[in-house]
């Protein structure tokens, strides 16, 4: 299977998806980090991709997505954007709109608190 | 030779001449920009970024990329 079939099948079998430098455990990169923790702290399943791993799949995400940089969030096979993107939704609650838009467990008190430290 | 704000900027600005455009950062590896331009309206901002790093001519990419970090601010005037 190549790279891009791999990321095909992985972006469409799970809801959420972030490819990343590190593990959402032990992120290896600022940025990584940052939408790593947004998620784990408002309580999201997702799958972590570490693309320091395997260097195919780290040149075949900026493939597939026609996007230059790592971290990148998927949800529901639907490239979000990297952590800069990631940020602003978070908070401006678009990223909240989304989770529910798409179906996507999440605590919204989390998120709120996210808002309130950032506001 | 490492790449500058400056350097960032004049990139940047060759592919929206008309952009506010302001870029922090001096340690040669991390940045900020911040680009407000007419033609992101309508676009939303995965494509507003898509348009920055084309700009920026690959030198996002990969391990020979000169930019390690960029972060990214981008929208249309108010």
């Amino acid at each position: 299977m190549t790279a891009l079939d791999q990321i095909r099948e992985t972006v469409t079998g799970n809801d959420v998806v972030l490819y990343m430098k590190g593990t959402k455990t032990m992120p290896q990169c600022g940025f990584s980090s940052r939408i790593a923790g947004v998620l784990n702290y408002i309580g999201v399943d997702f799958v972590d991709v570490n693309v320091l791993a395997d260097a195919d799949i780290r040149q075949g995400i900026k493939d597939f997505s026609d996007w230059p940089t790592i971290p990148q969030l998927y949800v529901k096979g639907e490239f979000v954007g990297g952590c800069d993107i990631v940020t602003e939704m978070t908070l401006s609650g678009e990223l909240d709109a989304l989770f529910d838009a798409k179906g996507i467990a999440y605590s919204k008190d989390a998120a709120d608190k996210i808002r309130e430290a950032n506001g | 030779m490492p790449i500058t704000a400056s350097d960032i900027e004049n990139l940047i600005r060759e592919s929206f001449p008309q952009a506010r455009i302001r870029v922090d950062g001096d340690d040669g590896q991390h940045f900020a920009a911040e680009v407000v331009d007419e033609s992101f309206r309508g676009m939303n901002r995965v494509q507003q970024q898509r348009a920055v790093y084309a700009a920026l001519k690959g030198r996002m990419d990969g391990a020979q990329g000169e930019l390690h970090a960029l972060a990214l601010t981008t929208k249309a005037p108010d």
